[in-house]
C-alpha cells in the first residue's frame, strides 16, 4: 500500500522541469517535497494529479498504474491535490464548489441542495472544519477558502492529498491550525504530500523530506535531526547566508506622509479604508498582511496608479495626491511591483527596452520623436553588469530570463537614480534564493544611502528581518505597529487577524 | 451588495463613489427629462386636446376599450414626478432604487410623448405593446444565444451571421420542402456556425471576436450571393408559407393582456418557455452548475474531473441552435420572405441586451422587451403626423443600445474567463 512515482521526466520547450523523479508516500505519513521556486515540484505534482502528461515514468497507486493526463482518473484512484491557487469559483457558495463535478441530483438534472449542504456538514464536522456552506467563496477569508478545498478532496474519498504551498497565504495563526488539521489526516491513515519553500515549516510537520533541485530529487532529510542550514544548502547546492544583514536605522526627515487615505478596490470596496503613514529617509518601514487586506490598493495609490477616494499623499512635504504615475515616478520613487510579470514589465519586450520603459521619453534615450538605440542598449548593458542580471545579450526577450533576474532588471530600472522614496511590493516573490540575498542587500543599501523604504510582503519572515518599522495591515487599517527587533511572531500573527492590541 | 463605506470617514465630496457619481448623473438626467417634458409636451401642447389611447383590436371579443385622457395635463404631472425623482436621485441616498428610478422614469417619459405624440387623435397602445412583443423575439434569442456562449467563457460576435444564415435557411428549405424542414434546417444552420465558432475559438484558439467577424461577414457574403443569384431567378424558393398565430382559447380573450401575450406564433410562446427553462437550468441544475463553472474558472473544473472543452463545445453549439430558432422565425414568420441583409444589425442587439440583462436569460427578456418597445413606438408614431423626421426615430433603438452599453445600468459583471481560451498545460 503506497502511492509511487517512478522515473518521472517533464519537458517542457525551454526547461527540464523533472528529470527522472522517483518518490514514494505511504498511508498515514507526512512528506515534505522541497526545493527552490522553479525546482519542479508544482510541475511533479501536476502529473501525479493529471494536470501534465509526463514524457517518461509511470504512477502506481496501491499497486495499480495510473492513468496518466486526467484529473478524473486520478480523483478515481483517489489522489486529491489543494493547490496554492484555489481551484474555487469565487461567485459559487461553498456547497456549490464542493459538489462540483459530484452533483447530488433530486430528479433529472436538477441539483440537491440540501444533499450538497449535508455532504459539506458531514466532512466538515468529522474532521473538524469549520465552513458555513451557504457562504460565498469570495466573501471567507484565505484560511476558510482553504478549508472548502480540502473538504473537496475529502469528499472526493482522496487517500493521497497533495498540499501545493499551502501556507503561503496564511497567518501564523491559520498556519497552526492548519498543521494541526493535517496532523488529524495523518491520524485517519491518508498519506500526504506537502510542497514548500519555507523550511521551518516542513521541518515541523513533515515526516520524511525530499529535496528537489533542477529537476532532480538531490536528496532526502530526517526532520528530527536536520538544521534548516543543511536542508537549505540541500535546496540551493551551496552554503546560504539566511540573514538579512544591516546596521541600526538612522531615520531622517519625512519623505513619504500617508494621511486617512481611502482606496477602492475594482468591486467598489473600501480596500484601502483610512490609513496613515509616515516614512522618513533612511529607514524601511514594512507592512505585514494577509494578502487582500489593502496593501496592493494601498502601494497603487501611492504610486498613482490607481486614484483614492480620500485623503492625501505627500512626498517630501508636497502633495502628490492627484499626480499621475510619471510625475510621480519622476519625483524618485522607485517602485518595484507586487506583479512583476503583469506590471513590472513587457514580457516580450527585450531586456534593453525593459531598462528603459520608465524614462525612453527623454534624453539622452530620445530625441524629439526619435528613439537613440544605442544609448539605451549601453546603459542597459551597464545596468546588467552592475546589477548581476544574468542574461546573454541585452537584446533578448526579457520572458527568457529567470524569475529571479526578471526581478534584477526592474530593481537596476528603478533604483539605478537618484532615488527618495523605495516602493517594494513582493520584491521576492518567485525569486530564487541568490538573488533574495542580493535583492535584499540592494534595498538596504538604498536605505543607507538615503532613500525612505516601503516594503510590503505577504512574507512575514522577510519584512521582519528588513524592516526597522514594521506595520501590520488588516481590513483596510493599519491594525498594529511593530518592533520587529523585539515583537514575537504571535503578536504581529494576531494583528494580521484583527485581533492586536490597536484594534478594537 | 454590501455597503460600500463602512467606515465613519469624511468622504471628499469631490470624490464621490462610482455609485453615488452615477445616481447623481441619473437624477439630473430626470429632471433635464422633467424639464423638457413640461416645456415641450406640458406648455407647447393645445391645452383642449385629449390623446385617445386604444386599449383593444377590432378582433378582440372586447372591442372599444380606450383611455383618454388630456395631454397638456398628462405631461405637466409626468414632468413633476420626473423632477422629484431626480432631485431624490440627487441626494444619493437609497442607491438601490436608482436603476428602479431610471426605469420608472423612462417609463413615464414614452407614456408624455406619446400622449403629445397622440394628442387630438387615436393610437393603438395595445397594437404597440403586441410589437414590442414580436420585435423582442429576435432580440431576445439572439441574446440567449449570446448568453449560452458566454456562461462558458467564449464570447459570441456571429450572433447577427447565425440570425441572417439561418433566416435564409428557413426561407429555402421552407419554400422548397415545407415549414417543418425549413424550421429544422434553420436550427441546423444556427448549430453548424455556432460548432464553427467552437472550433475555431476551442481547437485554434483563435481571438473570439475576429472568429465572430468571420461569421459575420461569411453568412453576409453567402447569403447575399444565393439571394442575388438564385432567389432572383427562382422566386418559388423566397415565397415560404407564413406560420400562423395560434390563438390561446380563454386567455387570448383577456383584454389587454390577451392580444398582446396569447395571440402569437409557437416562436414567441418558444421565446418565454427558453427564458424559464435557461434561468431555471443555469442556477438549478447539473448543467447550469458546470457550465457557469467553466465560465467562471475553467481550472478548477476541469480539476474537478469536468471536460471543460466538451462543455464549451456543447454550449456554443446549442446557443448557436438558439440563433437558428430567431432566424426561422424572422424568416418565416416576422417577414415571411429573405431580403438581403435583413437582420440589419439586430444579432448586436442582441449582444447588447445580453449586456443589460447581466448575463440572465430573465434579464436577456427584459432588455429584449426595452429593444422591443423603442422599435414599436417607433413604428407607431411615425404613423402619426408628429413632425420629428422619421430618421430620427429609426435611430431611437441604436441610442438606447450605446446608453445601455456605455454602462447606464451600473457596472455589470461578465463571466470571469469570458474570451478566454482554456490551454493545458
Amino acid at each position: 500500500m503506497a502511492l509511487e512515482l517512478r522515473g518521472i521526466t517533464k519537458q517542457f520547450p525551454t526547461v527540464l522541469a523533472n528529470d527522472d523523479v522517483n518518490l514514494t508516500v505511504e498511508p498515514g505519513e507526512i512528506v515534505a517535497l522541497l526545493g527552490e521556486n522553479g525546482a519542479g515540484k508544482t510541475t511533479l505534482m501536476n502529473v501525479l494529479f493529471g494536470l501534465y502528461s509526463p514524457d517518461a515514468g509511470e504512477v502506481v497507486i496501491d499497486g495499480e498504474p495510473l492513468e496518466l493526463g486526467s484529473p478524473g482518473a486520478s480523483i478515481e484512484a483517489g489522489v486529491g491535490m489543494v493547490h496554492q491557487h484555489f481551484m474555487l469559483v469565487p461567485v459559487f457558495t461553498v456547497a456549490e464548489n464542493v459538489i462540483l463535478g459530484l452533483e447530488p441530483l433530486k430528479s433529472l438534472d436538477w441539483i440537491d441542495r440540501s444533499a450538497a449542504r449535508r455532504m459539506v456538514l458531514d466532512i466538515s464536522e468529522r474532521f473538524n472544519l469549520a465552513v458555513d456552506p451557504d457562504a460565498m467563496v469570495e466573501d471567507i477569508p484565505v484560511g476558510v477558502q482553504q478549508r472548502v478545498e480540502i473538504i473537496k478532496v475529502l469528499v472526493r474519498d482522496a487517500r493521497y492529498i497533495i498540499f501545493d504551498e499551502p501556507t503561503a497565504a496564511l497567518t501564523p495563526q491559520e498556519v497552526d491550525e492548519f498543521f494541526s488539521i493535517v496532523r488529524g489526516l495523518k491520524e485517519d491513515g491518508k498519506g500526504l504530500i506537502f510542497i514548500s519553500h519555507k523550511l521551518n515549516e516542513a521541518l515541523e510537520v513533515a515526516d520524511r523530506i525530499v529535496v528537489l533541485r533542477d529537476g532532480k530529487t538531490v536528496g532526502e532529510a530526517d526532520p528530527k535531526v536536520a538544521t534548516e542550514g543543511q536542508v537549505a544548502e540541500l535546496m540551493v547546492g551551496r552554503p546560504v547566508d539566511l540573514v538579512v544583514h544591516k546596521e541600526r536605522a538612522d531615520p531622517g526627515d519625512v519623505v513619504l506622509s500617508v494621511r486617512n487615505l481611502v482606496v477602492l478596490d475594482d468591486r467598489d470596496h473600501a480596500a484601502v479604508d483610512g490609513v496613515s503613514l509616515e516614512v522618513r529617509a533612511g529607514e524601511i518601514v514594512g507592512v505585514a498582511g494577509v494578502q487582500g487586506n489593502g496593501q496592493t490598493e494601498l502601494v497603487e495609490s501611492i504610486t498613482g496608479i490607481r486614484p483614492s477616494l480620500a485623503g492625501k499623499v505627500f512626498l517630501a512635504g508636497e502633495d502628490v495626491t492627484f499626480e499621475d504615475p510619471r510625475d510621480i515616478h519622476r519625483r524618485g520613487i522607485a517602485h518595484v511591483p507586487e506583479d512583476r510579470q503583469e506590471a513590472g514589465l513587457i514580457l516580450d519586450f527585450t531586456v534593453a527596452e525593459n531598462m528603459v520603459l520608465d524614462s525612453y521619453y527623454d534624453r539622452p534615450f530620445s530625441r524629439g520623436i526619435l528613439m537613440d538605440w544605442g544609448v539605451a542598449t549601453e546603459s542597459s548593458q551597464r545596468l546588467v553588469d552592475e546589477y548581476d542580471v544574468k542574461t546573454t545579450r541585452v537584446d533578448v526577450p526579457v520572458s527568457t530570463l529567470s524569475g529571479g533576474n526578471q526581478q534584477k532588471v526592474i530593481v537596476a530600472r528603478e533604483f539605478d537614480r537618484e532615488v527618495k522614496l523605495v516602493i517594494a511590493a513582493q520584491p521576492t516573490r518567485g525569486v530564487d534564493v541568490g538573488s533574495i540575498e542580493y535583492i535584499h542587500s540592494r534595498i538596504v543599501q538604498e536605505r543607507d544611502e538615503g532613500a525612505a523604504v516601503l516594503i510590503v510582503s505577504s512574507e512575514l519572515d522577510e519584512v521582519i528581518a528588513l524592516s526597522d518599522r514594521l506595520l501590520v495591515m488588516f481590513k483596510g487599517k493599519i491594525a498594529g505597529e511593530f518592533d520587529p527587533a523585539a515583537a514575537t511572531t504571535t503578536e504581529i500573527g494576531l494583528a494580521m487577524l484583527g485581533s492586536g492590541p490597536d484594534n478594537d | 451588495m454590501t455597503t460600500v463605506l463602512e467606515s465613519s470617514q469624511i468622504v471628499d465630496k469631490n470624490r464621490a463613489t462610482p455609485e453615488e457619481r452615477r445616481s447623481s448623473i441619473i437624477g439630473a438626467v430626470l429632471i433635464a427629462l422633467g424639464l423638457y417634458v413640461f416645456w415641450a409636451f406640458g406648455l407647447r401642447v393645445d391645452g383642449d386636446l385629449d390623446a385617445t389611447f386604444n386599449l383593444s383590436l377590432q378582433t378582440d371579443r372586447f372591442k372599444d376599450l380606450a383611455w383618454v385622457v388630456n395631454a397638456r395635463w398628462l405631461s405637466i404631472a409626468v414632468a413633476a414626478i420626473l423632477v422629484g425623482l431626480g432631485t431624490w436621485r440627487l441626494t444619493r441616498s437609497a442607491l438601490r432604487w436608482t436603476n428602479i428610478s431610471l426605469a420608472v422614469g423612462f417609463g413615464l417619459f414614452s407614456l408624455a410623448f406619446l400622449a403629445w405624440a397622440a394628442a387630438g387623435s387615436q393610437f393603438s397602445m395595445v397594437g404597440m405593446f403586441r410589437s414590442t412583443v414580436i420585435l423582442a423575439v429576435v432580440v431576445v434569442l439572439g441574446a440567449l444565444c449570446g448568453l449560452m456562449c458566454e456562461r462558458v467563457g467564449v464570447i459570441n460576435i456571429g450572433i447577427e451571421g447565425q440570425l441572417l444564415a439561418s433566416a435564409f435557411a428557413a426561407v429555402v428549405l421552407s419554400s422548397a420542402f415545407g415549414t417543418f424542414v425549413g424550421v429544422l434546417g434553420a436550427l441546423l444552420t444556427g448549430g453548424l456556425l455556432g460548432l464553427l465558432l467552437a472550433w475555431l475559438a476551442i481547437r485554434f484558439h483563435v481571438d473570439q471576436i475576429i472568429a465572430g467577424v468571420v461569421i459575420n461577414f461569411l453568412a453576409l457574403g453567402l447569403t447575399s450571393l444565393m439571394s442575388a443569384r438564385i432567389l432572383s431567378d427562382v422566386q418559388s424558393l423566397n415565397a415560404p408559407a407564413r406560420i400562423p398565430a395560434i390563438r390561446i382559447p380563454l386567455l387570448a380573450d383577456i383584454p389587454v393582456v390577451g392580444p398582446v401575450l396569447f395571440d402569437h406564433t409557437y416562436f414567441v410562446y418558444g421565446m418565454f418557455l427558453l427564458v424559464i427553462l435557461l434561468h431555471l437550468g443555469l442556477f438549478h441544475t447539473r448543467w447550469g452548475l458546470r457550465s457557469r463553472s467553466v465560465g467562471e474558472h475553467p481550472k478548477a473544473a476541469d480539476t474537478v474531473g469536468i471536460n471543460v472543452y466538451w462543455i464549451r463545445y456543447r454550449n456554443v453549439v446549442l446557443g448557436g441552435v438558439i440563433a437558428g430558432f430567431g432566424g426561422a422565425f424572422l424568416g418565416l414568420a416576422q417577414v415571411a420572405r429573405f431580403e438581403e441583409n435583413m437582420t440589419g444589425g439586430i444579432g448586436f442587439i442582441g449582444l447588447a441586451a445580453m449586456i443589460f440583462g447581466r448575463w440572465m436569460p430573465v434579464g436577456a427578456l427584459g432588455a429584449g422587451l426595452v429593444f422591443g418597445f423603442a422599435r414599436a413606438a417607433q413604428q407607431k408614431v411615425a404613423i402619426l403626423n408628429t413632425g420629428i423626421p422619421s430618421e430620427f426615430l429609426l435611430m431611437l433603438p441604436y441610442v438606447v443600445t450605446i446608453i445601455v452599453v456605455a454602462g447606464v445600468v451600473g457596472r455589470t459583471r461578465p463571466p470571469a474567463a469570458d474570451g478566454q481560451p482554456y490551454i493545458k498545460q
